[in-house]
Formats: structure tokens, C-alpha cells, sequence
């Protein structure tokens, strides 16, 4: 096919796309260092001790990374059950936004109600809600109901995601034609099930955006988590760093802090690896051609 | 007749699937927001231990909020620093996004670029300022290469000069968003029916051509997104200024951002100040959103 | 009598008459002495007649930002048995440390919540113990969430042995003593062995002292250190040694008043960084710590006994301290660095642990020994830093074996602590940040005044500011 576009073009054209090729893969080269910098002066930093670290930056690995992992082992801090929570609330809150926010952009998009186009509206508006402030609200209402220190007011509210929602309804409006929806019904599917076999697969592509942009988030979410979880035992991985920041001059060391930096970034690693095979590994529409 | 009543039992379905979203938003969303609002007409505040008001003031929040004149000058800051960074970062998005959709270009490694480029994102925003201090110290690591190529001849404080404070802040959100923009375009472009561009191909158009005039076009519902979502993020910029600068926006508060502003409000639990101040950012995201999707949705007639 | 029983119940019950019952043991004290503070010998009396209602509580909550405190009850309180890493047991009692890191706040933020929920909670959630930092510890010591230690029978005599500034800090208007503390962090200033003889010409500790004993001499000792190539050290570490001296509060008749003093800072700061003699450089970032190396050309940090271990990167090969490059004198003028203070809050359902656990902690020569001996805190105790004072015990190597805790000891009895005040924290942390755009050249002195004033008509509605 390629090799077909560069008959058509003629010869002139193949040295510009020789010459486009390069700059291509010099430019992805360096963006590609930019990337793996951060990574790397991440894994340098919990290689070397605290004294070490407070002299400043060195590009080389130093010699205490088993050192730094041991004392972060066998310190104080939860780390297991806290990757652990860290785990549940991110994948749940995924789940939960992306599987409503679909729901949510299908009720829209596939439907013609009255409060159709005010709903739209209201969402959008919800939207430009910046969180700093309904935080304070959203603590009180919490205490409330009995869901002070419950991992669940962090998991629930996913369900109203705004912003997966608006993704979602714009995808739509570009992938998903109403035609194939009335063919679904023509073959008698349900309603329920035509979203959940027919509009879900087709929406694997954005629900994997989405879902990793949701458990990212939430992976890497201090603010709320703070305030809501108190339990050692319920925390999540960003509040331990800000706890092992916080220690004592004692206890205090840059090289846990570095290696705990680390530690948690792991499986949101693994986690993008698993889900960016539908993004990027080129994941197409079948169902839309036909 | 009977027609229109099958249509009517669809679009029951239509309010069905709303539901959830519905309740949830209510009780999660609508009710802190309703208390924000209504604490707005308050003076209602905590002193040390103590807890002032709530009492009725009407509009003196607002007023007060105008009066001081501040809000321009920090809606201008984070308007500044959402540009700078806003603008590399869809230029970036856009070009490696039509590079990946482009077939006749045949890059190789397609996968591991694509995986790559979205990595920053995964690196809490406070694990990155860590790194960003020690990179940009003064006895840090980008000094001694100025100082040694001679570029300056001693060490610059990064720190403390308006447009370089206001240029690594922009420089940190492009690196933390970029891969994020890039993954959403390519994910809408890799929703456009592949047939087309076949399509296009077989008529001799080329690579510029099925961009500009395929790939964009029906992009458009996602650059909106996009865009609408990502000046949202600019206006709501907090955490990468506030942790760069420790709070101060510094140097005299000439990166400090809107929210950076609510957010000292909230030391002091001032639900009243605080509650105006959200009412009145509330109303600029809004009308902002609604310039850029009028504006959007008004080239495609 | 009456007013015996007046504390009695505010101990025993959990209802608004607690509050009430403070207000009005204060009110009596108020009546005596007119707007004076009640005097030693009052509150001791008070405190002897307590006799503290039976212990009913199965918990004993203890709110903490870190995990210091729980350390050393666990190290050195006796009958403490470690459950988890967040519970405990003193005989039958459950023991939950409540740790809330303090970043953004966080820790106060939980702690202001929980305290005026105090009232309601239910008795297995009732706030027991809590500790605060000298910066801020007013806010909580100058309420009646926190109960007097003459409440809980501590006398003065109890806590004779105690530096005097440790006690003024948590000591509330009406001249009540509402915390304790096991570590005294009075601070001078480390210097460079090498730079000092290079600027000074020796490097021994009377010596240094004497070219440094007030700030005009310290200033031209700054000017030779800067002519010999040497920065003195940042604006930021001398900063606490001005504002522990000052002569009046933050904040007075609901106005922030700018001491002189501290304005003195500010014109010797400028003075001193235009000519190059020392930098801006914020606290703890990599820029700051640089001294620690011979090559970072750093004359002096200001820092109390645990900056020594701390700060100073002893382990890392070349590093001043692993040479036992360092000095130790007085400094300028006296000030304090750091320390915990542990409060009891009221309507605590354990009052004689709480007791217990308070007098044990900070007043016990023989856990206090213990804790300076193997957590290397510079203790609350006048008899414990006498004594390693006076013997090599004392000696620190990173100082080139100097023993400094004379030079500790003297430091913590002149630290005078009478002006602080609850906006202590704020107003300090706000002032040194916007004083830094006016050494940088960003703003005229002026101008980084208006932004001070700002930042404190946001953090602090209720103050005035010109």
C-alpha cells in the first residue's frame, strides 16, 4: 500500500519522504530521551543513600539500591497493603468511570429525549467544577453519610466522571453511527444489551484511554485520599511517600523516599503496558467498516 | 402509531442509562457544590481553633474579591503559562499523531514510540518537581553545562526570574501532558474508518492532504475535547506551580494561578472568600468553554 | 473546693460543662490578679488539690504527624507493648496512634477537625494525646482543647528540671502551662574548622564565638568570609535567630506589627547578600546543602543539636563532617530549633496514663538519659546535658570532638520565648518568602512588604494589616 503511494507520487517524492523520515525519527528520538530521562534519574536517585542524595545531582548509579529497598521493606510504612489499596481504589474507580461515562454518552448520543440537549449542557458545565474548592463540601457530606475514612467515597463518585463522559460522547460522535445501533434492534437485541455486547466492544479503543487516564489519576492522587483515608491500613501509596517525607530527622531518608517513588510507579507501568496494547497497538473499528 | 410508540419505548432508555450518573452526581457533586455557593454569601471562616460566622454579608465576598484587583492578574498568570504550555504540547500531539497515521511513511517502532511518549504521565506531579529541583539548582546539573558553553557566566536562578519560573512550569505540564493529548488523537484517529485513507491513497492524494482534509475533519469532535478539557486543566493549573514555586507563585506572585490563589483561601477554612472566589472562576471556565466550542463548531459551516 | 471540683468534672465528663468548667478556673484566676497571669504558686496549688477521676477508657488515642513519638514510647516507656505498627498496649488499655503526615497541612487540618468534634465523639475516638510544634503550638495551647498540666496534678516541681523556653512556649494567657517536652533544642551556629581559620585565623570555639557574638561583628566577619571566597550561609538560617529575639508579637491588638528586629533582618540580610556574603538559598534544597561539601565554599549553618546528625551528610566520604570538620559556638543571640511538645486534650476518658505517660516521657532522668543516649535528642532535662557536659559522652566527632552540649545547655537557658504568638508560624513562613523577592532584586522592600501583607489577610482573615 505504501510502496503503492510512493509509485503514484513519482521519484521526486521519494526523496522527501526519505528526507520527512528522518526528521521523523530524529524528533521521536529525542522525545523519546525526554520520556526515559525522568525514569532514569528516578531509578539513579534510589540507588544512592541520603547523605549522598543531599549533595545534589549525579548522573551515575550509586551502590545502595538493595540497601534502600530493605530499609523501606522492613520500615514502618505498609507498603504491600498500600500498593494493595492503591490497587482496588484505582482499578474500581476505572471500571466504574469509563463503564458509566459510556452509559452515560450512549444515553445521549443514542437516544432523543426532551432533556437531552440540557443535560449535555448541564454535564459540560459540571465539567469547569475545579475540585480545590467542592473538596471542602464533598468532606462534609462524606462525614455525613458515614463514609469518613471509607475507601468507597473515593471509588462511588467515579461513577459521575464529566470529562470520561464528554470523551466518551465525542468518540461516539466520530465512531459510532446510529445505523448499526437500529440494525441491532432489527435483529431484536435489548437495549441493555445492545450497549453492553454491540457499543462496549466498539468502544474498547477510548475505554482503554480513558480507563488508564482514570487509574493514572487515581493512582497518583494525593489530595482527597489525604483527607479522607486516617487507617494505616486503608492508605494509599501517595500518602505513604508523604508520610516517609515527613519523618523524623531520625528516620528521615531521601534514598527510601526516591526507592518508595519508584516502588509505586512499577505497576502503573505494568498496568499502561497491559491496556495500551488497544491504543496502540493499532486495535481497529471492525465493526464500523461493515 | 405504532411506530412512534416503539420510538417512545427506545427512548425511555435514553433517561434509563442516565440514571446512575444522575444519582450519583447529585448526591457526590451537587451537594458540596450547592454549599459552595450558598458559603459565598457568607463570612464564614476558621481563626486558629476558633470558627467565624457563618454569617449573612450578601455580595461582600464578591465585592471584596473585585476590589483588590488580584483576580486579573492571576487569571492573566495562569493564562500565560496554559499557552505556553498548551501550545508545544498540541503542535507535538498533532505532528507525532499524523507521523503514527501516516502509511507512507512506514516509521518503524511505531509501538515502543507510541508507548513512550504517555510514560511522564505516570510520575506523581510532586515526584516531578523533586527531580525538576535538583536538575535546575543553582549548583545543579543544567548550570554547570550554561556555565561551562559559556552561556552565562554564573550560575542563573531559575527560581527567581518571572519567565523562567512561568517557562519550566509550562515546560512541566507539556512533558506531563503531551503524551496524554497525543494518545487521544491517535486513539480518535485510529477510530477513522481506515477505508477512507485507502480511499484517498488510491486517488493520489498526499500525506498533507489526507491530513488537512481527512484526518482532521473528522477529528474534530476530539480536538474539541481536547481542547476544552486541556483549557479546563490550564484554568484549574495548580499543583505543578504550587509545588515548583512552594506556594508563593513567585517571584511576587507573577506564577501564581487561579486556583493556587483559592487554595490559600482554604488554609484558613474561608468557605465565604473561598465559596466567591469558585463562583467567580466557575463563571470564567464557562465562558471560555463556550468561546472555543462556538468557535470550533462555527468554521465546520 | 469549688474549684477543685470544677476541674474534677471538667476530666471526668465529656459535655459542654468541660468548657464551661476551664472558662471558669480561668475566670477565677482572673478575678485574683485582674488581667495578670495566674502566679506559680496558684497553679501549683491547684495542681497538688487535683485528685484525677478513675482512668474508663479502653483507648488511648494519640494524634502525631510522624512516627518520632511513637518510637520512643516504644523504646523507652515502660509496660509498652508494640501490637502493629499503629496500635499498642499498656496493660489493658489499646493504644492507636493517629498519624497524619503533614504535608499541605494536613496534619492540622485532622487534628483542628477531630478537636472540635471532641464533644460528640464517642469515648473510643476522644482525642487522648496530641503534639504540636513550637511554630504553631499556641493555636492549640491557648484554647481549652488542651488541659492545663496543673489539670492533671503536674506541679512545677515536677517540671523543675525542664528549661524554662520549652515551658514558655506552651504556656497559654493566663500563665498555664498546657504541654511537655523531652527535648530541648536551643541552636548556635556550626561553622567551618577550615574556612574559620582562613577567614579568622583559628578555629577554636571562644575564639569563633567572639568574632560572631553580636550581628555587627558577625556582619564583618561575613564581609571577610566573603573577600576569602566563602558564602556565610543563606538569609534563611539566620532568619529564627532575629525572630527568637524579638521584642513584641506578631500580632498585637489584632494588628501585624513588623519587630525591629526582625526589620533588622531584613536591611543586614539585604546588606549582606548584595555584597555576596551570603545567599537566598531556601532551606534543605540542593543549593543549601552544598556547604556540607569543602568545595561548596559555605562558612557556617545555624542548627541545634539534631542538625548535627541530621544535616550534615557524616557518612558520605569527603564530605566537612566525616572529616570532623565542624565547630559549634553560640552565635549572635539565643534560639531554638525544633522539639515536640505533647499536650493532653480535654475530655480525655485516661487522664492518669495520660499523666503518667507525660511524666515519664519528659521528666524521668533515667528515660531521658536513655533517650539522648540512643535517639541522640538534645533531652529536656538541666541534670541529663550537665552531665554530658562533663563528660566525653559529650564529644561529637563531626565536631572534631568538641563537646558542645556546655555550649547546649547555656544556649537553652538564655532562650527567651515571651512573644510568641498563635500566627507565629504563618507570619514567619510568609515573611521570609516574600522578603526573598526583595533580596533577589525583584521588588523594592516596600513592595515585599504588601505581598507579606497579602499572604497574611489570606492565611489569616480575622488580622489587621496596614
Amino acid at each position: 500500500m505504501a510502496a503503492y503511494t510512493n509509485d503514484v507520487a513519482g521519484k521526486k517524492d521519494g526523496n522527501s519522504i526519505h528526507a520527512r523520515r528522518f526528521v521523523a525519527y530524529l524528533v521521536l528520538i529525542l522525545v523519546t530521551f525526554i520520556c526515559l530521562f525522568w525514569f532514569y534519574i528516578l531509578f539513579i536517585n534510589a540507588t544512592r543513600s541520603n547523605s549522598e542524595l543531599s549533595t545534589g545531582f549525579r548522573p551515575t548509579p550509586s551502590s545502595h539500591f538493595f540497601e534502600n529497598w530493605t530499609n523501606l521493606k522492613e520500615g514502618t510504612l505498609p507498603i504491600f497493603t498500600g500498593m494493595i489499596n492503591s490497587l482496588v481504589i484505582a482499578v474500581l474507580t476505572a471500571g466504574l468511570a469509563t463503564y458509566f461515562s459510556t452509559m452515560t454518552a450512549y444515553a445521549i448520543h443514542a437516544y432523543e429525549f426532551k432533556l437531552k440537549n440540557a443535560m449535555f449542557t448541564f454535564i459540560l458545565m459540571i465539567m469547569m467544577i475545579p475540585t480545590q474548592v467542592t473538596v471542602l463540601g464533598f468532606l462534609q457530606l462524606i462525614g455525613n453519610i458515614g463514609l469518613d475514612n471509607n475507601p468507597a467515597a473515593l471509588i462511588v463518585p467515579a461513577v459521575a466522571s464529566p470529562a470520561v463522559f464528554f470523551y466518551m460522547k465525542q468518540y461516539m460522535d466520530s465512531t459510532l453511527p446510529l445505523s448499526l445501533i437500529e440494525a441491532a434492534r432489527i435483529d431484536g437485541s435489548g437495549e441493555f444489551r445492545t450497549f453492553n455486547q454491540i457499543v462496549l466492544p466498539l468502544m474498547k479503543p477510548a475505554i482503554a484511554v480513558q480507563a488508564i487516564f482514570s487509574f493514572v489519576s487515581s493512582w497518583n492522587n494525593y489530595f482527597t485520599p489525604a483527607l479522607v483515608l486516617h487507617d494505616d491500613a486503608k492508605k494509599t501509596l501517595p500518602i505513604l511517600i508523604a508520610q516517609l517525607r515527613s519523618a523524623d530527622f531520625l528516620k528521615f531518608d531521601m534514598g527510601q523516599v526516591y526507592m518508595m517513588i519508584a516502588f509505586s510507579i512499577f505497576p502503573v507501568i505494568l498496568v499502561y503496558l497491559v491496556l495500551s496494547r488497544y491504543i496502540v497497538g493499532g486495535v481497529t473499528l471492525g465493526g464500523v467498516k461493515g | 402509531m405504532n411506530k412512534k410508540s416503539k420510538v417512545v419505548r427506545y427512548n425511555k432508555w435514553g433517561y434509563i442509562f442516565l440514571i446512575p450518573f444522575i444519582v450519583i452526581f447529585l448526591v457526590f457533586q451537587m451537594i458540596p457544590l450547592a454549599s459552595t455557593i450558598y458559603n459565598s454569601f457568607f463570612e464564614n471562616y476558621r481563626a486558629g481553633l476558633k470558627q467565624i460566622g457563618p454569617n449573612f454579608v450578601g455580595l461582600q465576598n464578591y465585592v471584596t474579591i473585585i476590589s483588590n484587583g488580584d483576580l486579573p492578574t492571576y487569571f492573566k498568570n495562569t493564562m500565560i503559562m496554559w499557552v505556553m504550555g498548551f501550545i508545544p504540547q498540541i503542535l507535538l500531539s498533532l505532528l507525532l499523531g499524523a507521523w503514527f497515521t501516516d502509511p507512507s511513511l512506514r516509521l518503524k517502532f511505531q509501538t515502543f514510540f507510541k508507548t513512550v511518549i504517555y510514560l511522564p504521565n505516570l510520575i506523581m506531579a510532586s515526584a516531578f518537581a523533586m527531580l525538576f529541583f535538583t536538575l535546575f539548582a543553582d549548583s545543579g546539573p543544567i548550570n554547570s553545562i550554561l556555565l561551562q558553553l559559556g552561556v552565562v557566566k554564573e550560575a542563573f536562578k531559575f527560581m527567581s526570574n518571572e519567565w523562567s519560573v512561568r517557562g519550566l512550569v509550562a515546560t512541566m505540564n507539556c512533558l506531563m501532558w503531551f503524551g496524554n493529548t497525543t494518545i487521544l488523537l491517535m486513539a480518535g484517529m485510529l477510530g477513522i474508518d481506515p477505508s477512507l485513507f485507502e480511499a484517498a491513497q488510491v486517488d493520489g492524494a498526499t500525506a498533507n492532504q489526507i491530513f488537512y482534509k481527512i484526518t482532521l475533519p473528522l477529528l474534530k469532535p476530539i480536538l474539541i475535547y481536547v481542547m476544552i478539557t486541556s483549557l479546563i486543566g490550564g484554568i484549574q493549573m495548580f499543583d505543578v506551580p504550587q509545588i515548583l514555586t512552594n506556594g508563593t507563585g513567585d517571584p511576587m506572585r507573577s506564577s501564581m494561578t487561579l486556583i493556587m490563589y483559592l487554595n490559600k483561601h482554604l488554609y484558613s477554612k474561608n468557605y465565604g472568600l473561598g465559596g466567591a472566589l469558585s463562583v467567580f472562576l466557575f463563571i470564567i471556565t464557562g465562558i471560555l468553554s463556550l468561546v472555543v466550542y462556538k468557535f470550533t463548531n462555527s468554521k465546520e459551516k | 473546693m469549688k474549684k477543685r471540683l470544677v476541674s474534677l468534672l471538667a476530666i471526668a465528663t465529656m459535655t459542654a460543662t468541660m468548657f464551661a468548667g476551664c472558662g471558669s478556673s480561668n475566670g477565677a484566676s482572673d478575678d485574683s490578679a485582674a488581667a495578670e497571669p495566674a502566679s506559680q504558686e496558684e497553679i501549683d496549688a491547684e495542681a497538688a488539690a487535683v485528685e484525677l477521676p478513675e482512668d474508663t477508657g479502653k483507648v488511648l488515642n494519640i494524634y502525631v504527624w510522624n512516627e518520632e513519638f511513637k518510637s520512643r514510647v516504644t523504646d523507652h516507656y515502660p509496660g509498652y507493648e508494640k501490637v502493629d505498627e499503629t496500635h499498642g498496649k499498656i496493660g489493658d488499655v489499646e493504644v492507636v496512634w493517629n498519624i497524619t503526615a503533614n504535608e499541605n497541612n494536613a496534619y492540622q487540618n485532622n487534628l483542628d477537625t477531630k478537636l472540635l468534634e471532641q464533644e460528640s465523639a464517642s469515648d473510643d475516638d476522644k482525642i487522648d494525646i496530641f503534639l504540636v510544634e513550637a511554630d504553631y503550638a499556641l493555636k492549640y495551647v491557648d484554647t481549652d482543647y488542651a488541659l492545663a498540666m496543673s489539670d492533671l496534678g503536674i506541679t512545677s516541681e515536677d517540671l523543675a528540671d525542664q528549661y524554662k523556653y520549652t515551658q514558655s512556649i506552651v504556656t497559654d494567657s493566663t500563665g498555664k502551662l498546657k504541654g511537655s517536652s523531652w527535648q530541648a533544642c536551643s541552636a548556635g551556629l556550626i561553622y567551618n574548622r577550615e574556612a574559620a581559620k582562613e577567614v579568622l585565623g583559628t578555629d577554636d570555639p571562644a575564639e569563633v564565638q567572639a568574632a560572631v557574638a553580636d550581628w555587627d561583628k558577625y556582619n564583618e566577619t561575613a564581609a571577610k568570609a566573603a573577600e576569602a571566597g566563602y558564602t556565610m550561609c543563606s538569609v534563611n538560617d539566620t532568619y529564627r535567630v532575629y525572630s527568637n529575639n524579638v521584642s513584641g508579637k506578631w500580632v498585637q491588638d489584632g494588628k501585624v506589627v513588623i519587630d525591629k528586629n526582625i526589620d533588622k533582618w531584613v536591611d543586614d540580610s539585604k546588606a549582606l547578600v548584595d555584597s555576596k556574603a551570603e545567599d537566598t538559598d531556601d532551606l534543605w534544597g540542593d543549593d543549601w546543602a552544598k556547604g556540607k561539601f569543602p568545595t561548596g565554599k559555605v562558612f557556617c549553618y545555624f542548627g541545634p543539636a539534631w542538625f548535627f546528625n541530621f544535616s550534615l551528610a557524616a557518612d558520605e566520604e569527603g564530605s566537612i563532617a566525616n572529616q570532623g570538620g565542624w565547630g559549634y559556638c553560640e552565635g549572635p543571640q539565643s534560639y531554638y530549633w525544633g522539639g515536640t511538645w505533647i499536650c493532653a486534650a480535654a475530655g480525655t476518658d485516661n487522664p492518669n496514663l495520660v499523666k503518667d505517660v507525660i511524666l515519664t516521657m519528659t521528666t524521668d532522668k533515667a528515660v531521658l538519659k536513655e533517650i539522648a543516649q540512643k535517639d541522640q535528642d538534645c533531652v529536656n532535662s538541666k541534670t541529663v546535658l550537665a552531665e554530658l557536659a562533663s563528660s566525653d559522652e559529650g564529644n561529637v566527632e563531626l565536631l572534631g570532638g568538641q563537646n558542645p552540649y556546655e555550649q547546649l545547655a547555656a544556649g537553652a537557658e538564655n532562650v527567651d520565648l515571651s512573644n510568641l504568638s498563635e500566627y507565629d508560624q504563618g507570619c514567619n513562613e510568609e515573611f521570609q518568602k516574600a522578603m526573598k523577592n526583595y533580596f533577589l532584586g525583584n521588588a523594592t522592600k516596600d513592595e515585599a512588604i504588601e505581598q507579606f501583607q497579602k499572604a497574611i489577610k489570606e492565611k489569616y482573615p480575622d488580622v489587621e494589616v496596614q
